[in-house]
């Protein structure tokens, strides 16, 4: 077979890419057809830079979900006399080509970057998950009732965010620390944080009605312990929950560093909004002060979180970036993206195309998270 | 004003303090000192050999005495063993027990010595800083002004296609961290395959065989535009999206006081009103930002410098971390601690100082 | 300017047109408006909020932002088309030929630029004049707006001046170049009524001393009066009617302009007999305007068919002094005709004792210095309250800012504990008792309504839940089925559709979230009910409503209501017993008759006569108090009100200056803390008499 042509390159990507497409113009036509009725996300379509954001954001997280449809190679699989081969190069005793060239290791850039899509849209999102639950669940608190509480946390806060962030995983992403339990005893006190989140939530909203209020934090207590019990302590015994060591050690490094960010977000607001009417309002009341921080202040500062939100997954996405070029808490294997450029960049000025194609991946991804950030921070300060 | 930083000089002392103990924490771990044990001592090592060698190296004992001898406010530790020699931490070669100080730590000015490198550690960090600080400033001339004047063009007309186009680079750049814009950025200047110095070189516009230095090594010895631009662009980069739209935002906001109104409606024209109204209001809020973006500068630093090959004090973290280098890394962290606080103990200052509000109430 | 003939007028606005446009709609903002203001007249802009008062000023600018356009009509300053200037061409006018004043004296200084800097920057640019220049006129001008110790304010920054003392600032700023036209919109309206007083008398002196025309914006008709010459009051982006102030106030032409002052408390009005008549019905959106005349759907007068068949016009009323109206039916409609009263009610008796506070005192400790450290200090909230509260009746609190109503309201309701001192509620102390520790009967019982309607209710919950929520908190209902139907039952109560029920906050009016916020503090069975302010941020029409539903409740639930205002003339209208405060202490006490009428405390009768009244048949004697209200951070020794006082010369000694002053009880129990003799006190005269008709 003959190598490929760049413009044939992108044509064959583009219908590799397929499902992507299918489900990008389902979304996109959903959207548009019922925008006035979907509150701030349907306005977000109202925003040119919003709806690029989203775009661009949704292609990525339809890659990742359809990544086995979209790969043409397995992404691990070493294929004799392909290293460092350029985009287009036709793959012996198969009707393929190595579309976006070879990597140091004769694997399939294309497949590779494809199947990194899928690492970091899992990895990063859910641990701004976990970093907004600890740091929402601290974060009121100390702006509600202010004072010494206030002052030890912020305190806190301040000692995480002096340490580089660099720094910080050299010290916590190592293999010597995870035999230390240390990556352990920080996930155990982490992730315990969503489950009291949830708890609460239910409790102060609830606790009027008793038999309902048992109903809803019984559930949430079982189903939150039985996910903490695996992902903290691997000692789920289902096994459905689970997180391999190497992923649980990057996991919480990254949930440890966003967390004082969102805290002092959080706390910030929280000052903001405490002087309201409709606080005070709960509290001549007679309402418990989680019931006004849980519902009458936190969702009134969503605008503000969202769009941060976004921002911070791109953050995140960077953070593994990181992580991975310095070739910490990654297995050799891993497509992740940030590691597939640190191999890439050591040939760099004579074979270009495996660093760069995951530099523009990462590059598109933050870039439409920021986009979309954008967007919905414009469209929710108006009106 | 004395009080205030007075207690701001407390809180941060409180803070190195804490700091530098978890980060002795963290390097003094079990596993690290059985690493050490292994690579100084002998990687055959039976697992008995190990432990006392690292009790009879000082590292036994209380985590907090340990720190207390390495601060310098406990004394450093002395051992005499069966052949009737004494050592300690004090003691170095040509001094003997009696005449050494007792205490020596970082206090005292005595940071230990590298494994890596052979030599003081105090002496590695202030070479590797001075070449740092070489770049950081370069940084500094190049991030500052541009983003300052990017986001005030941008802020000034809300919604004009000038600040349409700032904006949209501005979120550019704050996609592409260091280690994607260096990538894209050698691929482009600094490959002899691709981008445009192929071309150049055709074209015979270039001597050698790319237009940019792919690396910075040679930086050490003399800066050129050659050698360095990229590898300052690339920190820059990153620091000017940010900075830009921080100072946009700020700016916006101020655009939209009252008091421009009132300076716009007493006559004033529009280049006045930006320089005299709204310029220094709007950038309190940035200076703050500038200053706390140390630590993510620090980020950058140890990228690029890995990226580029600068020997310079993050490529020296990263050494030190790689290879188990206990003091060195120590030193690393503490002084990355210490330029953060620094900097978080300006822009308070700062801050009090440009906005007259509270300075003066 | 040279062309310019002073017997023209100064500024000719010709059928203005003006629309905000955004990126759905075009919303027409301002339509067909004219008027003409001659020179050293003063003309009043009156409305409700939303009519395009502040529209019409910023387009006299030429300052609409990005999105106002002015789609037709012409603005003429001294015979100049001013929409048709270039920038540069305004920039010269602006400052120097007209000057504006805002309603937020604080955000209109630049906080980062000296006071005097400021100033001189006006004739700097106007005039050429040097530095050192524009600075000794700063100095004269700053002294002219009755500003102490100009050289010190000169080189103060903003944040250093109090509220009144910057609104002087500003108006020094418009004054800097000597403008021939100054707008003022709503220039009081951020300020204390006793500070306000101050300014309004400035601007009419200086008004008179420069020969400056103004434009007067207010939604105060009381304040208009004070100011203005001439009129002209809006409606939903129109001139609705515009003529002299005495004859638009006395043979007023419009049904709007009628039903407006039927509708704010003037001095004769009263709870029972001659209730306020709200204008029914609700401000139209600027999209949702009525074809025909805007006021159709909520006038008496409207006629199917003649009133929304198509524009109306302004047409003159002759005989008049240039008085126009936009009405169709202003010939037909007999303007004598006495009101339909509404319904005339019994004064409901005393009834029980409720409440009691006995020499509740509320003392905070605050650092002194920004930056912490320093000393301690105590700021004295409330200092020896002594009071009691039936049921059936409503104890009216007044004061201005910083005289601790509101530390009084939080101690009541238990978000605060008090320092030392009683409070007796039904039959329980609960002056330790905070308000997690109080039982759920209690906490309901005693329930508040808020000032800020933006604020009263959570943005992002549903009406119905909201109160559902109260009743779940006060344990009333057994079901949620049975607390629905007791949401939409309050709701009924507060004269609210059942459909508001799932609405959000956002998509009610002001005053339809205030019922909410009523209903709300009504879902326990309230007893007694304490009402921060709860219709000063509302427009005049609607505050007539709202208040007459609490009133309504009141008389249905026999609710003791302690209602907190700044606002004497609801006060006098609504309120059985009123309670003067001034820096944290009583210092009158009395039923409405005894306070308001002769002897008073000084700093009521001064309250009194800063109130502006919209009624050309009263007469005022005018008290304009000196300087700001102290700070509470830093009180004067003796009486708390000894600074401002103008009676302190005829206490002997010093004693105002050193002793707290004792509580006098004169006849039928009206108390006043005051170091005057009774003879003194005695012979004082009423601040407000009615010309006799």
């Amino acid at each position: 077979m003959e190598p490929l042509s760049w413009p044939m390159i992108f044509a064959k990507m583009a219908v590799q890419f397929w499902p992507v497409w299918l489900a990008l113009i389902v979304t996109v036509a959903l959207s548009l057809q019922f925008r006035r009725r979907l509150g701030l996300y349907g306005k977000l379509f109202d925003s040119n830079v919003g709806m690029t954001g989203f775009v661009i954001v949704m292609f990525w997280v339809f890659t990742a979900l359809f990544a086995d449809m979209i790969i043409t190679f397995d992404p691990i699989a070493q294929l004799s006399g392909l290293k460092n081969v350029v985009p287009g190069t036709p793959v012996p005793d198969s009707d393929q080509w190595y579309l976006l060239g070879g990597d140091h290791l004769a694997r399939d850039v294309f497949s590779r970057v494809v199947m990194g899509a899928r690492r970091v849209l899992t990895i990063a999102p859910a641990a701004t998950v976990i970093a907004f639950m600890v740091g929402i669940t601290l974060g009121l608190p100390a702006g509600y009732f202010g004072g010494k509480l206030d002052t030890g946390l912020s305190f806190i806060a301040n000692l995480v965010l002096a340490f580089p962030v660099i720094l910080l995983f050299y010290l916590l992403v190592t293999p010597e620390i995870r035999s230390t339990g240390v990556p352990i005893a920080l996930a155990a006190v982490l992730f315990l944080f969503p489950v009291i989140f949830v708890s609460v939530l239910l409790n102060s909203r609830y606790f009027t009605t008793p038999a309902r209020r048992n109903l809803y934090v019984g559930v949430a207590l079982v189903l939150g312990l039985w996910a903490y019990s695996g992902l903290a302590f691997n000692a789920d015994p289902t096994g459905i929950w689970s997180m391999d060591p190497n992923l649980l050690n990057v996991f919480v490094s990254v949930v440890f560093v966003n967390a004082p960010t969102v805290f002092r977000i959080v706390r910030g607001i929280v000052m903001d909004l405490k002087s309201r009417d409709y606080v005070a309002a709960g509290q001549t009341r007679g309402e418990g002060a989680w019931y006004i921080m849980l519902w009458e202040i936190l969702p009134n500062a969503r605008g503000p979180l969202i769009v941060d939100f976004c921002l911070r997954i791109g953050y995140t996405t960077i953070l593994l970036g990181t992580l991975g070029f310095f070739g910490l808490g990654v297995s050799p294997e891993s497509p992740d993206w940030g590691s597939t450029i640190d191999d890439g960049r050591r040939l760099l000025s004579i074979y270009p195309h495996p660093a760069v194609v995951p530099a523009l991946a990462l590059m598109s991804l933050v870039l439409g998270l920021n986009l979309l950030a954008d967007g919905l921070r414009e469209e929710s300060m108006r009106d | 004003m004395l009080p205030f930083l007075l207690r701001r000089v407390g809180v941060m002392i409180l803070t190195a303090l804490t700091l530098s103990f978890v980060v002795f924490c963290l390097t003094n771990l079990a596993p690290n000192l059985e690493k050490l044990a292994r690579t100084e001592g002998s990687v055959r090592m039976s697992d008995e050999a190990v432990d006392s060698w690292i009790i009879n190296n000082g590292h036994g004992g209380l985590m907090i005495t340990r720190y207390g001898q390495w601060l310098g406010v406990v004394p450093g530790w002395t051992r005499t063993d069966d052949k009737g020699v004494t050592r300690g931490r004090c003691i170095t070669e040509g001094v003997t027990a009696e005449e050494a100080p007792r205490f020596c730590g970082i206090l005292q000015g005595d940071w230990g010595t590298s494994t890596v490198f052979r030599e003081p550690v105090a002496k590695t960090i202030s070479d590797k800083l001075a070449s740092t600080g070489w770049l950081m400033l370069w940084v500094m001339l190049v991030m500052v002004p541009v983003s300052l004047i990017i986001g005030v063009m941008s802020g000034m007309r809300e919604g004009s296609r000038t600040d349409r186009v700032l904006s949209t680079f501005a979120i550019a750049t704050t996609a592409t961290p260091e280690y994607v814009s260096g990538v894209i950025l050698v691929v482009i200047f600094a490959s002899a395959t691709t981008g445009i110095s192929p071309l150049l070189a055709e074209w015979g516009w270039i001597d050698g065989r790319t237009l940019f230095l792919g690396t910075a090594t040679s930086a050490i010895d003399q800066i050129t535009f050659w050698n360095f631009a990229l590898p300052v662009m690339t920190i820059a980069l990153y620091g000017i999206g940010y900075i830009a739209r921080m100072t946009r935002a700020s700016m916006t906001e101020v655009m939209t006081q009252q008091y421009i109104r009132t300076a716009r409606l007493k006559g004033v024209a529009f280049h006045q009103v930006i320089l005299k109204h709204a310029l220094r209001n709007a950038l309190i809020a940035p200076f703050t930002v500038i200053m706390l973006q140390f630590p993510w500068l620090l980020n950058g630093v140890v990228i690029v410098e890995t990226l580029f090959n600068y020997k310079g004090f993050g490529w020296t973290l990263v050494q030190a971390a790689g290879n188990n280098d206990i003091q060195l890394l120590l030193a690393c962290s503490v002084v990355a601690v210490f330029v953060v606080l620094v900097t978080q103990l300006i822009s308070d200052i700062g801050y009090v100082f440009l906005n007259p509000r509270i300075r003066l109430s | 300017m040279t062309d310019w003939d002073p017997s023209k007028p100064i500024l000719e606005i010709e059928n203005l047109s003006i629309s905000f446009f955004t990126r759905a709609r075009e919303i027409p903002a301002v339509m067909d408006f004219s008027c003409t203001v001659m020179p050293g007249e003063s003309m009043g802009l009156v409305g409700e909020s939303g009519c395009g008062k502040s529209t019409v000023a910023l387009a006299v600018m030429r300052d609409l932002g990005t999105n106002g356009r002015i789609t037709s009509g012409s603005i003429k300053f001294k015979g100049r088309d001013l929409t048709h200037m270039t920038e540069e061409e305004l920039r010269h006018i602006r400052g120097s030929e007209i000057a504006m004043i805002y309603q937020e004296p604080m955000a209109s200084l630049n906080p980062a630029m000296r006071v005097g800097d400021q100033l001189a920057e006006v004739p700097m640019i106007h005039q050429g004049m040097t530095r050192d220049a524009a600075l000794k006129l700063a100095r004269q001008i700053i002294a002219d707006v009755r500003l102490p110790d100009p050289d010190r304010i000169l080189r103060a920054y903003p944040h250093q001046l109090s509220g009144g003392q910057q609104q002087r600032i500003v108006i020094a700023m418009a004054l800097m170049a000597k403008p021939a036209l100054l707008i003022l919109d709503e220039p009081t309206t951020a300020l204390d009524v006793t500070v306000e007083a101050g300014i309004v008398d400035l601007v009419k002196d200086l008004g008179t001393k420069y020969g400056t025309s103004m434009l007067f914006i207010s939604h105060n008709l009381g304040l208009i009066l004070d100011v203005c010459d001439r009129l002209c009051v809006m409606y939903s982006g129109e001139a609705v009617e515009t003529g002299n102030v005495v004859e638009v106030f006395d043979k007023m032409r419009h049904p709007y302009t009628q039903a407006l002052f039927r509708s704010i408390p003037l001095p004769g009005a009263d709870k029972n007999s001659s209730p306020l008549i709200a204008i029914p019905g609700n401000f139209p959106l600027p999209h949702e305007r009525p074809k025909g005349c805007n006021f159709g759907p909520r006038c008496d007068y409207f006629r199917d068919g003649l009133c929304n068949a198509g524009e109306v016009p302004m047409d003159a009323v002759p005989g008049h002094d240039r008085h126009a109206t936009r009405c169709l039916r202003w010939r037909e409609i007999d303007w004598d005709a006495p009101p339909k009263v509404g319904k005339v009610t019994e004064k409901l008796p005393r009834g029980r004792l409720v409440l009691k506070m006995e020499d509740l005192r509320k003392y905070y400790e605050v650092s002194a210095g920004a930056f912490g450290g320093g000393a301690e200090k105590v700021v004295k909230a409330n200092e020896s309250l002594s009071f009691e509260a039936h049921e059936n009746e409503t104890l009216a609190i007044v004061g201005e800012s910083g005289c601790g109503k509101s530390t009084f309201a939080k101690v009541l309701m238990g978000l605060e504990t008090a320092t030392s001192g009683s409070i007796m509620l039904f039959d329980e102390n609960v002056q330790d008792t905070p308000i997690q520790a109080r039982n759920t009967d209690t906490v309901s019982k005693l329930q508040m309504v808020f000032q800020n309607p933006f604020d009263t209710l959570n943005p992002s919950m549903s009406v119905g839940r909201q109160i559902i929520r109260a009743l779940e908190i006060f344990q009333k209902g057994s079901s949620d089925a049975e607390r629905s139907d007791m949401m939409l039952n309050l709701l009924d109560m507060v004269k609210l559709p059942r459909a508001f029920a799932e609405r959000m906050p956002r998509q009610l009016s002001g005053g339809q979230k205030q019922r909410v916020g009523i209903a709300r503090a009504f879902a326990g069975g309230a007893k007694v009910v304490v009402a921060d302010e709860p219709v000063s941020a509302l427009d005049v029409s609607v505050q007539a409503a709202v208040t007459d539903l609490l009133m309504d409740i009141q008389r249905e639930n026999h609710t003791t209501l302690l209602f907190i205002s700044h606002d004497l003339s609801i006060v006098r209208y609504l309120s059985d017993r009123v309670m003067v405060m001034y820096l944290g202490h009583v210092v009158e006490l009395g039923t409405t008759d005894q306070v308001f009428a002769p002897p008073y405390h000084p700093y009521t009768e001064a309250l009194l006569s800063a109130v502006p009244i919209a009624d050309t048949r009263v007469k005022k004697r005018r008290i304009v108090l000196e300087g700001d209200i102290p700070s509470a951070m830093n009180p004067p020794p003796g009486c708390p009100f000894q600074t401002r006082c103008r009676w302190k010369t005829r206490v002997p000694g010093n004693l105002c200056d050193t002793v707290l002053p004792p509580v006098q009880v004169l006849a039928g129990g009206h108390q006043i803390k005051c170091h005057l003799s009774t003879e003194e006190l005695a012979a004082m005269e009423p601040v407000i008499s009615m010309a006799a008709e």
